[in-house]
C-alpha cells in the first residue's frame, strides 16, 4: 500500500496541496452509500443517547396492565381493554361492579359491597396502568355502594412492550446504548493494544520480533469462544470489565496488521532517508511511521466495532453478556427469539436496530476502505 | 506428498501439545470447581467426589494423568453429565454436528461459487449488484436473528418446517438449521468467488483461451475457475473445521442434540474433561483441515509443490 502513496503523491506534487486526509474524505463523500451509512450511524447514536430521555416510559418500569402489548401508533388503552383493567382495579378493591360507562377521557363507574366501602379505595384505582385521578362521585347512604369517577391514562407503547409489560422503545434505545458504548469500548482497547504491540514487534524487528509473534500465534491457535468464555468466568458478569477483556483479545489480528505495515514501512526509501538524515527513531515512528499506519488502523476500527456488537450479542443471547434489568440488543433479541410465535415485535424491532446498524457500519467501513487505499487512485 | 503429510502430521503434535497445555492450565485457573453447585455439596461428599475424579491430587499430576489418558485415547468421564464419557458423548453428538455442517459448507460452496461466478460475468451490472447485496446482507445478519427469523417464516407462518428438535435426523428438521448455517458462508463464499473469478479472468491464459475460440463455459469452467477457487479453498479449510464442530447458536435454537452446546455449558459448569474434550476435538478439526487445505492446493496449482 505505502510504496504507491510514496510514488502517486510525488507525481502529484505540483498540482496542489491536497493531503492524504483531505484526499481521502472527498473520496469518502462521493461514495453515496457511505455517506448515507454514515449519517444513519451518526443518527442512530444520538437517537440512542438521547432518545431514553424523551421516551415519556423508563427502561425498567413494569406497566401490569400492558404485559406483551402489541406495538401501536395509537394510544391505549384500547376500548376493549377498559373493562378489563376496570375488573383487575375492583378485584384488588374486593367489590362488585354495578355499572360503568365512558364519558369522554373519563369512566364513571358504580360498585356494590357486602360492606361499607371505604373512600380511600381510590388509591388503587390510581395504582393501576389505566386510569389515574380516581374521585368518589356518590355515596349512598349505608355506604355499600358508591359511584367513582377516573381519569383514563392514554399512554403510548409504539414498540409494544415485553414480558413483563416494560416499553419497548425505550428498551431497544437504552440497549443502543450499551450495544454501541460496548462495541467502542472493546474496539478502542482492541486497536490500542495492537496497534502498539504491533507496532513495537515491526519497529524492533529481529529476535524480539520472532518472539512477539510467535505468542500472538499461540494465542491465535485456541479457539476464541473459549478465550471470550474464560473471560466470562474471571470477571463474572461485570461487563464494562468483561468487555475491556474482550477487546483485549481481539487485538490479535489488528497486531498482524500493523506489524505487517511497519515492516514494510520500515524498509521504504524515505525512512531510510530519513535515518540518513539523522532523525531519531522516535521522530520516525511519529513523522513516518504512525501516519503511514493510520489507514489500515482506521479500516480495521470500522470493522471490528460490528464485530464487536455482534460479540457481545452473541454472548448476551446465551445469558452471559449484559445482565437484567440492564439490556442490550443481544438479550432483546435473545428474548424475542424465544418469544417469537406468541409475540414477535420482541424480535422484530430490536432485531432491525441491530441489524441495520451493522449494515451501516460496514458500508462506512467499506467506503473508508475505497478512500484510503491508495492502489485505488 | 506422502513424506509430507507425514511430515506435516508430525509438526501437528507439538502444536496440539501446546493447545492441550494451555487451555488445561487455563480452565484450571478459573475460580470454582466442577462440584461447587449453587446448593453446596456437604464437603464429605465433595471431598469423595473429588478423589474419585482424582481431582484431589496436585495440579501436575492430574495434567500427566490427563495426557496420559488422552495418549491412549481416553478422554476421561464427564463431571457433570455423570452417566457419559467424553468420549461417548462426542460419539453421540458429533455425526450430528458433522451432517448439519457438512450439508451446509456443501449448499455454501455450490450456492456462494456459482453467485460469485455469476457476478463476475456481469460485473458492474444488474446481476453483479444483486449478488453483492445478497452477500452483504448474509454477512452483516448475526445467525442468532437469521435463525429465530427462519423459525417464524417457515415454520410458524407457513407451517412448512418444524421449529425445531432433531427426529432421528427427519429431512425436514434438517433444513431450518442447514440454511441458518449455510446463508453466511453463500455469502462470503460468493464474495471471495467474485473477486478471484474478475482477478482469473483478466489472466493471460483466459485471454489466450478466449483467442483460440473456446466456448464461454469451457473458457469459465475449465479454465478460469481452476485459479479462481484457490482462495476459496483456503477460506474453506478453516470454515469446515469451525461448521463440523457444531453450532451453539443454531444447536441451541433449533434445538438439535450436536455437539456446540457442549464447549460454553462445559466451561461454565466448570465440566474439565468436556471443556479439554471440545478444545480438543476442534484443535484436531481445524488441524486437519488445514492440511487438506494444502492438499488440495497443490491439487489444483500444480506449481506448488511439497517435495
Amino acid at each position: 500500500m505505502t510504496d504507491a502513496v510514496v510514488d502517486d503523491t510525488a507525481g502529484e506534487v505540483p498540482v496542489a496541496g491536497r493531503s492524504f486526509w483531505s484526499d481521502a474524505w472527498l473520496r469518502l463523500r462521493s461514495n453515496k452509500a457511505a455517506m448515507v451509512s454514515l449519517f444513519y450511524l451518526i443518527a442512530m447514536t444520538v437517537v440512542c443517547i438521547v432518545g431514553p430521555w424523551f421516551v415519556p416510559h423508563t427502561y425498567t418500569t413494569i406497566y401490569a396492565d400492558y404485559v406483551r402489548t402489541p406495538p401501536s401508533l395509537s394510544a391505549y388503552p384500547k376500548a376493549d381493554m377498559i373493562e378489563s383493567a376496570l375488573g383487575d382495579v375492583l378485584k384488588r378493591m374486593r367489590v362488585e361492579l354495578k355499572d360503568w360507562h365512558q364519558e369522554g377521557e373519563r369512566v364513571v363507574f358504580s360498585v356494590t359491597s357486602s360492606r361499607e366501602i371505604d373512600e380511600r379505595n381510590t388509591r388503587y384505582i390510581d395504582r393501576s396502568d389505566t386510569f389515574d385521578d380516581a374521585k368518589v362521585e356518590d355515596r349512598s347512604a349505608d355506604g355499600t355502594e358508591m359511584t367513582f369517577s377516573a381519569g383514563i391514562l392514554r399512554q403510548y407503547f409504539i414498540f409494544g412492550t415485553d414480558n413483563t409489560g416494560r416499553d419497548l422503545l425505550s428498551r431497544t434505545l437504552m440497549a443502543g446504548r450499551i450495544s454501541l458504548a460496548i462495541g467502542l469500548l472493546a474496539g478502542v482497547v482492541a486497536v490500542v493494544i495492537g496497534v502498539l504491540y504491533g507496532a513495537t514487534s515491526g519497529f524492533v524487528g529481529g529476535k524480539t520480533d520472532e518472539i512477539m509473534m510467535r505468542i500472538v500465534d499461540v494465542l491465535y491457535s485456541l479457539p476464541f469462544i473459549f478465550f471470550v468464555i474464560m473471560l466470562v468466568v474471571f470477571f463474572g458478569r461485570n461487563f464494562v470489565l468483561m468487555f475491556l477483556a474482550v477487546g483485549a483479545v481481539l487485538w490479535l489480528d489488528m497486531a498482524r496488521i500493523v506489524r505487517g505495515q511497519a515492516l514494510s514501512i520500515r524498509r521504504q526509501e524515505y525512512v531510510q532517508a530519513a535515518e540518513a538524515l539523522g532523525v531519531s527513531s522516535r521522530g520516525i515512528l511519529l513523522r513516518h511511521i504512525v501516519p503511514n499506519l493510520l489507514g489500515p488502523v482506521v479500516i480495521y476500527m470500522t470493522l471490528l466495532v460490528p464485530h464487536v456488537i455482534i460479540l457481545e450479542s452473541f454472548l448476551s443471547f446465551l445469558g452471559l453478556g449484559v445482565q437484567e434489568p440492564m439490556t442490550s440488543w443481544g438479550v432483546l433479541i435473545s428474548v424475542g427469539a424465544k418469544n417469537i410465535g406468541s409475540a414477535n415485535w420482541l424480535l422484530t424491532f430490536p432485531a432491525f436496530f441491530l441489524v441495520s446498524t451493522l449494515f451501516a457500519l460496514n458500508f462506512v467501513g467499506d467506503g473508508l476502505r475505497d478512500a484510503l487505499d491508495p492502489r485505488d487512485r | 506428498m506422502f513424506v509430507y503429510v507425514i511430515r506435516r502430521f508430525l509438526t501437528a503434535i507439538p502444536t496440539l501439545f501446546v493447545i492441550v497445555t494451555l487451555a488445561f492450565f487455563l480452565i484450571r485457573v478459573a475460580p470454582g470447581g466442577p462440584f461447587n453447585q449453587e446448593r453446596g455439596l456437604s464437603p464429605e461428599i465433595k471431598a469423595n467426589l473429588e478423589a474419585q475424579f482424582g481431582l484431589d491430587k496436585p495440579l501436575w499430576h492430574q495434567y500427566l494423568n490427563y495426557l496420559n489418558n488422552l495418549l491412549h485415547g481416553n478422554f476421561g468421564p464427564s463431571y457433570n453429565l455423570p452417566d457419559f464419557t467424553v468420549g461417548e458423548l462426542f460419539a453421540n453428538g458429533l455425526p450430528i454436528s458433522i451432517q448439519l455442517g457438512a450439508s451446509a459448507l456443501t449448499l455454501a460452496l455450490i450456492i456462494g461459487g456459482t453467485l460469485g461466478i455469476v457476478a463476475a460475468l456481469h460485473q458492474n451490472r444488474a446481476a453483479d449488484y444483486a449478488v453483492i447485496a445478497t452477500a452483504t446482507a448474509g454477512s452483516t445478519i448475526p445467525t442468532f436473528v437469521i435463525a429465530p427469523i427462519i423459525q417464524l417464516v417457515f415454520a410458524l407462518s407457513w407451517n412448512l418446517i418444524p421449529v425445531g428438535g432433531w427426529a432421528n435426523g427427519a429431512l425436514l428438521n434438517k433444513i431450518g438449521p442447514v440454511i441458518t448455517l449455510a446463508l453466511p458462508q453463500i455469502a462470503i463464499v460468493a464474495r471471495l468467488m467474485r473477486g478471484s473469478m474478475i482477478e482469473s479472468l483478466r489472466s493471460n491464459h483466459i485471454r489466450t483461451a478466449r483467442a483460440m475460440g473456446l466456448s464461454q463455459w469451457s473458457v469459465v469452467i475449465r479454465h478460469a475457475l481452476r485459479g479462481a477457487v484457490l482462495p476459496i479453498i483456503s477460506y474453506a479449510g478453516p470454515a469446515a473445521a469451525a461448521l463440523l464442530t457444531g453450532s451453539i447458536i443454531v444447536e441451541t435454537i433449533f434445538a438439535i442434540p450436536g455437539v456446540g452446546r457442549y464447549f460454553v455449558d462445559a466451561a461454565l459448569n466448570r465440566d474439565y474433561t468436556l471443556v479439554m474434550g471440545t478444545v480438543v476435538v476442534i484443535a484436531i478439526f481445524t488441524i486437519v483441515f488445514n492440511l487438506i487445505v494444502d492438499i488440495l492446493y497443490a491439487v489444483v496449482d500444480p506449481r506448488v509443490r511439497y517435495d
